[in-house]
């Protein structure tokens, strides 16, 4: 008799499923624009030159061995990756307010940073994410036992930009110490970033209700291609003296993808506090999975504390960003040529890797089922997915998409 | 700047919600090293954590391992995303190794299994899954267990209670305080046992005792969790090794299984392992369900598991002639700590101790209850710079050729 014959099949959440379709797609005009991966203009992976380089140095070295790292990782990793956040000269370095651990990835500095703060946090348990942000955001404090999922309003399908009013509206509204997440740069899904006025608008209201800000950066250069640009939002909130982490992934700003290398940072407010809370993180990371894995570590550090290597990595950086604009160009020309109904300026002036196209989902089933075309039923799509050779077979696609979609 | 700097600090910490927060007590495992790291006597001795040592105490790369790598860095693979439950070669390669080619398990595909971040994140995968979807949350641990299994476990949401299994007098197996209590554990709980080279007693049943733990725990229709951390490492011989796995699996218990490949392919760092659930027989679609779950408890908390470690064992594991040198490597293990504690006893003895040393040659594995109290314990570090667990476990693999005779002598000094 089995302990688990109730177990029912669940399905993946849909970028899975998709994904899955996609593979078994015989068409030969079909297009995976759902997955965040970057993809080279000929529709292939990327293993940056310093990555296979870091590689290569990694395996001609005889001293290196597979011994545990600690439960905080890869020291050099970790104060590397602090530098890279709050930059080479920041006073909160100077000043030890700042620990990192390195994380499994981006996602695994999110479960670490919210069971730190669902087990230690003084202040109030709520945790507000933008509508519509990252999938897994809600899954994850769904799944975590004393931290509830709570929006605040941030895409407005209307001007297809931020609404900066009515998301400092519903933060002022939010209890005192309330927690809130903010894309650093480059949102997932829509693309949109705050402005700088938009930035100092939203660390004034975290600031006078005492919010503790949690950052995610996924895409450190995504948004501009310069990764001290990028990170101006975390650096400013750092001058103004404000507690945050910083939830960073290193997968796609280095194609580590499954390597799964990450970092969670935590500014406190003074030495001592930040230091105990990292200790604490520390046991959290012990009773999931003891210590993080060391290869891919080895590969991110070395790229960020040789010389050489690093300055290929910021050109490798630059190359990705570049290529992603060219396919914003590509997409909104083509857009453009087709006479597609709409004002599509939007794919140029969207950030990062992600584009909310303003598809309906009736459209973007249309797209999927007749012009095997893959994407999120949001309207998300993943620039990499475009290459100067599909661009107008996209295009034409969501002509016909839109034209022959039956609204609901 | 500086002082604007202060000003805001010290208003800040006044407003911070984390000034409560405590210093988180050290890691007793881990802590051992790290102060092991600190000392300066040239004489030191690194017993604690469970990593294995060549003769010279050097880490050692398995020469499988390096063959594999090297056949790696020649194919230039990709970094792409794994699926949530890992790389498929690892997984199928994992359930064959653990249950048997021939077994029903593995040739009817009724087994559920996700790649993990090694052996803690097998056992973590585990004890959410269970608190997710069993009826009951208590879990049975032996005494004493691994130091990281009642965090796991209780972080999990479960309900850790214990059961009798080694006896201090004899520094063996309490078989019938064993049997006695696992009679009395309330129906449907779980039931968590170590398939061999108990970790950190060194102490293991015997293929006809663990026949005899298997009916007791059918009667009580226990949940099985089987942590399988030294696969090889225990005899030397894997089949040997995961008696207790293929035992209960043929015995009709649809057991959990954390299998670590850390020790056995010494990939420590680099994290691999599996998490299993064997389904019910004549279907194949619990499996698929099991595994559908699985993926949804993975995924909030990394998404999918590191791919280097998967390769290097998978590759291991799928190419005949690496595979043969992998049972040398692993057997070579085996048998050098087997050496060592044969060695460490005759070296006690030979320093005139009075006491029964039986129990360093009858235990097996990495580890060793040598029975020293606290206080001895603290001796042996204080005095003699030799590091180790203060419940008196030392990790015979650490200790080598060079450093054996030292060690029987700081043991016989504070036991005599």
């Amino acid at each position: 008799m089995s302990h688990f014959g109730e177990v029912s099949y669940v399905e993946l959440p849909a970028v899975f499923h998709l994904s899955g379709r996609f593979a078994a797609d015989t068409d030969a005009n079909k297009v995976n624009l759902t997955i965040g991966a970057y993809r080279t203009e000929a529709g292939k992976p990327w293993v940056l030159p310093c990555v296979r380089q870091a590689e290569s140095i990694l395996a001609s070295d005889e001293t290196i061995n597979k011994e545990y790292l600690s439960m905080s990782g890869l020291q050099s990793l970790c104060d590397a990756a602090m530098r890279l956040v709050l930059g080479e000269s920041s006073p909160v370095i100077q000043e030890d307010r700042a620990v990192a651990l390195q994380t499994l990835s981006g996602t695994g500095a999110l479960y670490i940073c919210f069971q730190f703060i669902a087990q230690f946090y003084g202040g109030c348990k709520d945790i507000y994410v933008s509508d519509p942000s990252w999938g897994n955001h809600k899954l994850m404090i769904d799944r975590i036992p004393g931290v509830n999922f709570k929006q605040y309003p941030y895409y407005n399908s209307q001007t297809m930009a931020v609404d900066v009013d009515a998301m400092c509206k519903t933060l002022e509204e939010a209890a005192e110490g309330s927690v809130v997440l903010l894309h650093a740069c480059a949102h997932n899904p829509t693309g949109i970033d705050p402005s700088r006025d938009d930035w100092v608008k939203i660390a004034a209201v975290c600031q006078k209700k005492n919010l503790l800000v949690i950052f995610d950066l996924a895409y450190l250069g995504y948004a501009s291609g310069d990764y001290n640009e990028d990170a101006w939002s975390i650096r400013y909130f750092a001058d103004l003296g404000m507690e945050f982490f910083v939830c960073q992934s290193f997968a796609k700003i280095m194609g580590l993808y499954s390597e799964r290398v990450g970092a969670l940072h935590f500014v406190g407010a003074t030495s001592e506090i930040a230091h105990k809370c990292l200790s604490q993180m520390k046991i959290i990371v012990r009773s999931i999975y003891s210590n993080p894995p060391s290869h891919g570590a080895r590969i991110a550090s070395l790229c960020l504390n040789n010389r050489d290597l690093r300055i290929e990595w910021e050109e490798c950086l630059k190359e990705m960003h570049a290529r992603i604009r060219r396919a914003r160009t590509y997409l909104h020309t083509a857009l453009k040529m087709a006479n597609v109904p709409g004002n599509w300026d939007h794919i140029l002036s969207q950030n990062g890797m992600f584009s909310y196209t303003g598809l309906t989902k009736a459209q973007c089933e249309v797209l999927i089922e007749k012009h095997h075309i893959y994407l999120l039923k949001s309207g998300r799509i993943s620039m990499c997915g475009v290459t100067e050779s599909n661009a107008k077979y996209v295009a034409e696609s969501f002509k016909d998409s839109i034209e022959t979609a039956k609204e609901n | 700047m500086l002082l604007r700097a202060l000003k805001t600090t010290s208003a800040l910490a006044s407003r911070s919600f984390w000034s409560h927060v405590p210093m988180g007590p050290p890691d007793p495992i881990i802590g051992v090293t790290e102060a092991f790291n600190r000392d300066t006597n040239p004489n030191k001795m690194n017993v604690g954590v469970g990593a294995y040592r060549d003769d010279s105490g050097k880490p050692y790369v398995l020469p499988c391992v390096r063959s594999a790598e090297e056949l790696l860095v020649s194919q230039n693979l990709n970094h792409e995303y794994l699926p949530t439950h890992g790389c498929p070669n690892l997984r199928q390669a994992a359930k064959v190794l653990a249950f048997g080619a021939d077994s029903v398990a593995v040739t009817e595909n009724l087994v559920a299994s996700t790649q993990t971040i090694s052996g803690t994140g097998a056992l973590r995968i585990g004890g959410e899954f269970i608190k997710k979807f069993h009826s009951s949350k208590a879990i049975y641990l032996p005494t004493p267990s691994w130091g990281n299994h009642t965090p796991i476990f209780r972080d999990s949401g479960l309900e850790v209670k214990s059961y009798t299994y080694y006896k201090k007098d004899t520094k063996g197996l309490d078989f019938e305080g064993m049997l006695s209590d696992i009679s009395q554990i309330e129906e449907g709980a779980t039931i968590l046992l170590h398939a061999c080279a108990h970790n950190p007693t060194g102490v293991d049943p015997t293929p006809e005792q663990w026949n005899e733990i298997s009916q007791v725990v059918k009667s009580r229709n226990l949940l099985v969790f089987i942590d399988m951390a030294y696969q090889g490492f225990a005899s030397g011989d894997l089949e040997k090794d995961a008696y207790a796995v293929r035992k209960f699996t043929e015995d009709g218990h649809r057991i959990l299984l954390a299998q670590s490949f850390a020790k056995n392919m010494g990939v420590y760092g680099e994290r691999c392992g599996a998490f299993s659930i064997v389904g019910e027989s004549e279907s194949e679609s619990e499996a698929a369900a099991l595994e559908s779950q699985i993926k949804i408890v993975v995924r909030p908390m990394y998404s999918s598991p590191a791919l280097q470690a998967a390769r290097l064992v998978s590759t291991v594991l799928n190419d005949p002639a690496l595979y043969s040198q992998w049972l040398v490597d692993v057997k070579g293990m085996a048998d050098r700590i087997i050496s060592m504690r044969t060695a460490l006893k005759s070296g006690l003895e030979k320093e005139g101790s009075v006491h029964n040393w039986d129990h360093l040659v009858n235990q097996i594995g990495m580890f060793c209850f040598t029975g020293m109290s606290p206080d001895q314990v603290a001796r042996l570090t204080g005095e003699f710079s030799v590091y180790l667990t203060k419940d008196g476990r030392i990790s015979v693999a650490g200790v080598s050729s060079r450093n054996v005779d030292y060690l029987a002598h700081a043991m016989h000094t504070v036991t005599k």
